[in-house]
């Protein structure tokens, strides 16, 4: 029943901080050689030409250069990065199954409880490996494929998945994309046939638990032409003293009339270096949607990319940033406009407190192809202190003389008038303020199935506990 | 003599400054509970911050002085304080709240004051009650507060706030500027619900025309930040018809002439920006509202 709603609890931090024991675990070496590589692929039994795109990407790793702009990664050290962990057990399907302190640990998330209440599919990652996936028989009935890619290539989608793998985000795009190709392990694939509207959303949900690892999970989704479905996004990581890395790669094949939205909660602990690739590319009068929170993480990077390929595509991006003490956020998106008609909506919002960074990037390109496109860009920022800091970094490559390009941008704080009214009445200091940053991530949460908006709300006033000093 | 119980509100000696600039100084005077005082005064009297400074609005310091409400003294309590003691303003211009729906507002105002008991289905059909007595749409409740409401539609709603949390002060700021003929009507109505209830206001208006809907006990006068008179309702229209120039003409009580000149035209520098804008706006609505 779509009415039925789950609760969400108050967040404390110990609802995502909390480590369980690494026993019966299996890790590689920590680093990069050619031998981890094969090791990874041996492990999963998976077509050579797997293996010699993992060995490619990893000689592009070598050859590229840690980007020159954004925040500083100098506090990750890939040579003591363990690419690879296998949690205990296998996949399973009934989540009784599942290794008791793994269960414990999405008991705690709230997975299976959504699951019941209002999803039609739910995977978990834990460390490299999947642990769980279902998928409601009704909506396998219709046609739907949603499994670990894994699993799907030995599935008989093993040529599609070539087909597709790596192809919208090439290892040659960045050194954490070619990263990614060489250790990449876990993730889903799902398949919507033609005409196929999904009532409910599709969830993964990716837990790290292994001290000082990395995530390297793949998500590749097709839509195929006139069909539906909101994919759901949950990540997160109880608190270590060394770095841990993400470093996810997501592809969107929306094709002609389709419609895909995309929506992720972000909420790694604060030792996580988040460097993720996702991006998609839209056919003729589709539409991607992104709904993108960014909360966790010590060093973010996220710019989550739509190819407006086909005459009348659309997408819209809504995001909300909110970087805290130590950290260091850069998001944003972009959009390519590469087809006459195609529109493009971006709209931001950022909150930086106590001397966390959170900088908007965007960039946006319409090609001499875009005619009569129109692309606008809005985002909005709020410093809660003088200690943080909040910058604005768009930038615009038009190549066609028939487009309408707007730009909207607004950084302050909250307003001593707006403070003396809500507590004039009966408000306290630190109730006002949260009520105030709330309604300005109202625009976002909105977007969001209730028990996220309940999640959302709940990380905002975890964040802002002890905000006035 | 009258006893200290029977006064719900009481500033002795109050000096207040705005970044060291004195506006009102040595301002005594008192309210006693269930009556209704308006406070008249010119423009860049320092009525308003009379108003704020009671409310205990931050941007106006207490140089020195006293202000006791209810037998307490709230001279340092913060504005949330001042609220969950019983007192409550009525804004000139309520500020908008972005993102956050009426409906979540007034929860979270209600849930301040326990003593209401207005939990649930009783918040519900109170909340629905007084939104029928002021005309008030109850879609309204999932509208972002004060965000796109017009003059009149905002202080509708904040007459909704004064009879949902029954202070025991209300301070109304220029409730009635800027209204058109209908929401006069509705926000005297809401006074006068108020009143039956015992309720305690204090009004700050520079024109008179609320005060033939609205049953006054006191008057007090502020000119140049300071009282120079107090009467009967009868001052009203005394001063209706003579305006406030004797008030200026006599200088201003005991102080010594020049001193009293010199912290004039210093005040007066301030407030008159903050009043004539307030005119300008009041104003504007007035013409906008009359050619709609």
């Amino acid at each position: 029943m779509a009415g039925q709603r789950t609760e969400v609890a108050d967040v404390d931090r110990e609802r995502y901080d909390f480590i369980k024991s690494e026993e019966g675990t299996e890790r590689v070496h920590a680093g990069l050689t050619p031998d981890i590589i094969r090791e990874i692929s041996a492990r999963k039994d998976e077509p050579e030409w797997m293996l010699e795109h993992r060995l490619k990407c990893l000689e592009i790793y070598n050859k590229t250069p840690i980007p020159n702009w954004g925040p500083s990664l100098d506090g990750l050290d890939m040579a003591n990065i363990v690419t690879y962990v296998k949690p205990k057990g296998e996949q399973k399907s009934d989540w009784e199954s599942v290794p008791e302190d793994i269960k414990d640990t999405f008991d705690r998330l709230g997975i299976p409880q959504a699951e019941r209440a209002y999803l039609a599919g739910v995977g978990a990652q834990y460390d490299s490996e999947l642990v769980y996936h279902n998928i409601q028989e009704s909506v396998a009935d219709k046609g739907i494929v949603y499994s670990g890619i894994e699993e799907a290539m030995k599935d008989g989608w093993e040529d599609v998945i070539r087909q597709h793998f790596m192809k919208l985000v090439p290892p040659t795009d960045h050194k954490f994309a070619a990263l990614h190709g060489a250790v990449w392990s876990g993730g889903s694939f799902v398949y919507v046939p033609a005409g196929v509207k999904l009532d409910f959303p599709l969830q993964s949900y990716f837990r790290l638990n292994a001290k000082g690892a990395g995530q390297f999970e793949h998500t590749l989704i097709i839509v195929e032409e006139g069909a539906e479905l909101h994919f759901i996004e949950g990540c997160s990581a109880p608190k270590y003293n060394v770095a841990n890395l993400h470093a996810g790669c997501v592809e969107l094949f929306v094709k002609d009339n389709a419609k895909l939205r995309y929506s992720t909660i972000e909420n790694w602990s604060k030792n996580m270096y988040n460097l993720n690739t996702k991006r998609s590319i839209v056919g003729k009068n589709g539409t991607i949607e992104w709904v993108s929170g960014s909360f966790g993480s010590h060093v973010g990077c996220l710019y989550p990319m739509s190819i407006l390929q086909g005459e009348g595509s659309t997408s819209e991006f809504t995001g909300i940033t909110f970087a805290g003490t130590g950290q260091d956020l850069d998001t944003g998106c972009k959009v390519v406009c590469a087809a006459p008609n195609t529109k493009a909506v971006v709209n931001t919002k950022s909150i930086s407190k106590g001397g966390g960074v959170s900088t908007f990037r965007s960039s946006v390109v319409a090609t001499p192809a875009a005619e009569n496109a129109s692309v606008s860009v809005s985002c909005a920022s709020l410093m809660l202190d003088d200690k943080s800091r909040s910058d604005t970094i768009p930038t615009m490559d038009i190549r066609c003389d028939n487009v309408s390009v707007g730009h909207e941008a607004s950084i302050g704080r909250i307003g001593n008038d707006l403070m003396f009214y809500l507590m004039s009445r009966g408000i306290p200091e630190d109730e006002a303020s949260t009520m105030v940053v709330n309604g300005f991530a109202n625009p976002v949460s909105k977007e969001l199935p209730l028990e996220y908006a309940v999640e959302m709300n709940n990380l905002i006033k975890l964040e802002m506990e002890g905000a006035i000093g | 003599m009258i006893s200290m119980a029977e006064k719900l509100l009481v500033t002795r000696d109050l000096n207040i400054a705005a970044d060291e600039t004195p506006i009102l100084r040595d301002v005594n005077f008192s309210i006693e509970a269930g009556t209704t005082t308006v406070l008249m005064g010119p423009n860049g009297a320092g009525k308003t911050t009379l108003g704020h400074a009671l409310m205990g609005n931050p941007e106006y310091q207490v140089a020195s002085g006293t202000i006791t409400f209810n037998g307490e003294d709230i001279t340092d309590y913060s504005p949330d304080k001042r609220a969950v003691a019983g007192m409550f303003m009525s804004f000139q211009a309520p500020v908008e709240v972005p993102g956050v729906p009426l409906a979540t507002f007034l929860r979270a105002i209600v849930a301040t004051r326990p003593e209401l008991k207005l939990r649930g289905a009783k918040f519900k059909k109170r909340v629905a009650e007084i939104m029928d007595q002021l005309n008030m749409d109850p879609s309204y409740l999932d509208r972002e507060l004060n965000v796109g409401f017009s003059g009149g539609e905002k202080k509708k709603l904040e007459m909704l706030q004064l009879l949902l949390l029954q202070p025991k002060l209300a301070i109304l700021d220029e409730t009635d500027s800027g209204l058109d003929v209908d929401a006069l009507d509705t926000v005297s109505r809401a006074i006068n619900l108020y009143q039956e209830m015992g309720g305690t206001l204090l009004m700050i208006t520079h024109n008179t025309r609320i005060l033939e809907h609205v049953k006054v006990d006191k008057v007090q006068v502020l000119v140049r930040g300071q009282i120079v008179d107090a009467g009967c309702s009868d001052l009203i229209l005394e001063i209706d018809n003579k305006g406030f120039e004797r008030y200026v003409a006599e200088g201003s009580g005991s102080a010594s002439v020049a001193a009293a000149q010199e912290n004039q035209s210093k005040a007066f520098s301030e407030f008159n920006v903050e009043d004539a804008l307030a005119n300008m706006e009041a104003a504007l609505e007035e013409h906008d509202q009359a050619g709609e």
